[in-house]
């Protein structure tokens, strides 16, 4: 008999991060993410990990960073006020390169918003939320299952690329009850980060001769090395040298940028011959597909293509798609963020992009992208 | 005084320092050394965090396990370096700015939780780097470059903050009686449980400079007229002690610390089932 829970992708969440080996949770209660908070609460210590419930949204990713400079892997989640508070910090993990998994399920904003509906609001603050120029890595599930599935993919992430790594759900894949097959997880690795094979006098934080992804050496473990979220140098000391924070900003960006293709997951549906593709990512998506199904069966080529790894933006699948069908229809729970990513993307070529889209709390319907499709085809 | 073995606990090769010449930063980390230094911690197993600002720069003169965060967080961090890895001796150095204003919030609960940390609060009255800002500890009617009539905002006492929020070990000690800083320093980082030290020092640039003491030797009888004994502070009355601080150490209990706790009432119990 397989291995088969019923779960909520909140509590996939946990699930998944025990067993990705995640030792410690930092975070702040806030709906609708607070069931992550709740189940770390509960099954950290089980393994010997640790749980803290610190006194605001900053303390509790800080926290996190802390810890996973000592060699555990660290994670906190949040929801659309929390992430904004945490903002900060995450910028200090992508300067400092200290592997982190950040989980934001969206709900209605701006501001407080709509606490206990979904939205698709923050993807754009996911990727430029933080102050500097920098490169981020967001992954947007579509089912519980997949939710614990990318779970212990942001942990190899961030641990591979020494990156913090942001699990964008939303409110309705988090609160959603599905099953899960954990049995999965025997097919999912587990990757820890490198530690250097050098001497601690040998030993630089910041060392590019390893390539783009330098060791990272763990606290306490004899190496004595500093951190800082100035710039700096492979030493780890401050510079504001301009060729030394010219280098260092370019590792920054390659690391991420050149290794995409390692992480770079979408899924299409029909859209060999399609007329009309669906952009949708998320709990949208499964609206989305539904509605292909419909439109097909009017006739309607109808086909999808759902980013899963949502940051770096997938501008040349974007391109190439651009290049089979004539046009693009983007749904998604805000007024248009994605939309503009996929127009960078079909830029130059004559596919035209229509938008589905709103930011009231309200799901969008598989009916609702059926009858734009109709109207964007002229059905 | 001059103990050439906390040579061991310096990064030598990033010497100079950037503080200014007069500044008491420099004094409050030759005493912080020689307790390391006295008390043979082993500066593999020492984390050196700090916030933002000219008492930010201090972990990275430190030859040891160090992290420069950020403005007014770096409890946080240290929060999390403690629970992961309680064998560490976790230091905190902050600034008046990071400590109780932007970090105000961090430090209570720090406090509160009494996690085995110890902050050290390097209390210049005034936001240096940032040229010269008051701070919440900025006296009234001193002037700050964001006070150009005089400060008007009644300062935090430190001391009262943190033992009213729990820490177990609270002192103030300052730049000039350094037998107390040493002997307090000592204390803080033998002390089990959450450990404040709040230093009173000087900074002739940017506070100096605007009220009248732009040569360090002023601000350090500033700091040294100011400074009164614990015992001699509780014999004086309200009108002596206006304009004054007691310095010594208020507050040295033995109390649940928090990572042990957890260890001890979560993990242990977690493990076994119990609820």
């Amino acid at each position: 008999m397989p291995n088969i829970e019923l779960m909520s992708g909140n509590d996939a969440v946990v699930k998944a991060a025990i067993m990705s080996g995640c030792k410690f949770y930092g975070g702040y209660p806030i709906t609708p993410s607070s069931e992550i908070a709740e189940g770390m609460a509960k099954e950290l210590p089980k393994v010997g990990g640790k749980f803290i419930q610190m006194e605001d949204e900053i303390g509790g990713i800080g926290a996190a960073i802390g810890a996973s400079l000592t060699g555990v892997k660290s994670m906190t989640a949040t929801s659309g006020p929390g992430f904004s508070l945490k903002q900060e910090h995450i910028g200090f993990a992508v300067m400092g390169e200290i592997p982190i998994v950040i989980v934001n399920v969206m709900r209605g904003g701006p501001s407080t918003g709509m606490p206990t509906y979904p939205s698709q609001g923050d993807v754009m603050q996911a990727r430029w939320g933080t102050h500097g120029d920098h490169q981020i890595i967001a992954l947007t599930p579509c089912s519980v299952q997949e939710t614990f599935k990318l779970t212990f993919e942001a942990f190899n992430l961030s641990e591979m690329y020494r990156t913090p790594v942001i699990l964008l759900t939303d409110e309705i894949i988090a609160h959603m009850r599905e099953k899960v097959i954990l049995d999965e997880a025997k097919n999912y690795k587990i990757i820890d980060r490198v530690k250097p094979s050098v001497q601690s006098e040998q030993y630089k934080p910041f060392d590019n001769k390893y390539g783009l992804v330098p060791p990272l050496a763990s606290y306490g473990e004899g190496y004595r090395f500093h951190i800082t979220g100035l710039t700096h140098d492979e030493t780890g000391f401050p510079t504001s040298n301009p060729n030394t924070v010219e280098k260092l900003q370019e590792r920054l960006r390659d690391k991420i940028l050149k290794n995409r293709k390692n992480f770079d997951w979408y899924e299409e549906r029909m859209v060999e011959d399609a007329e009309i593709i669906v952009v949708a990512y998320g709990s949208v998506a499964r609206s989305a597909m539904r509605a292909i199904k419909d439109a097909r069966r009017e006739n309607i080529k109808a086909g999808l293509f759902r980013p899963i790894t949502l940051w770096p933006f997938n501008y040349e699948r974007i391109k190439k798609l651009s290049k089979k069908c004539k046009k693009f229809l983007v749904a998604e729970m805000n007024l248009g963020q994605i939309v503009g990513e996929v127009e960078r993307g079909a830029c130059g070529v004559k596919t035209k992009v229509d938008f589905l889209g709103r930011a009231n709390g309200e799901f969008i319907t598989p009916t609702e992208i059926l009858s734009k499709i109709r109207e964007v085809m002229n059905v | 005084m001059f103990n050439e073995h906390i040579f061991d606990y310096l990064r030598t090769d990033k010497l100079p320092h950037i503080w200014c010449p007069g500044c008491a930063h420099g004094i409050i980390v030759g005493s912080l050394l020689r307790s390391i230094e006295k008390l043979k911690l082993d500066k593999n197993k020492i984390a050196v965090l700090s916030g933002i600002g000219c008492s930010g720069r201090t972990p990275g003169y430190l030859d040891m396990n160090t992290l420069h965060t950020t403005h007014g967080r770096s409890l946080t961090f240290a929060t999390g370096i403690k629970m992961a890895k309680p064998e560490l001796t976790v230091i905190d150095v902050m600034g008046d700015g990071d400590a109780v204003a932007i970090g105000g919030n961090h430090f209570i609960h720090a406090c509160r939780r009494n996690i085995d940390i110890k902050a050290i609060i390097f209390n210049n009255n005034i936001y240096g780097m940032t040229g010269g800002q008051y701070s919440p500890t900025t006296p009234i009617n001193y002037y700050a470059s964001t006070a150009p009539y005089g400060n008007v905002e009644p300062s935090f006492d430190i001391v009262k903050l943190a033992t009213g929020a729990g820490a177990s070990f609270v002192a103030r000690a300052d730049a000039y009686h350094i037998a107390l800083l040493d002997n307090v320093m000592e204390k803080a980082l033998s002390h089990k449980g959450f450990s404040v030290v709040e230093v009173m020092a000087t900074c002739p640039t940017q506070f100096g400079r605007r009220n009248k003491m732009k040569e360090p030797y002023q601000m350090l009888d500033f700091v040294a007229e100011r400074a009164v004994s614990l015992k001699k502070w509780q014999e004086m009355s309200e009108e002596e002690k206006k304009g004054k601080f007691p310095i010594g150490i208020f507050v040295d209990e033995q109390r649940d610390e928090y990572v042990e706790t957890y260890e001890k009432n979560v993990i242990e119990k977690a493990k076994r089932g119990e609820k």
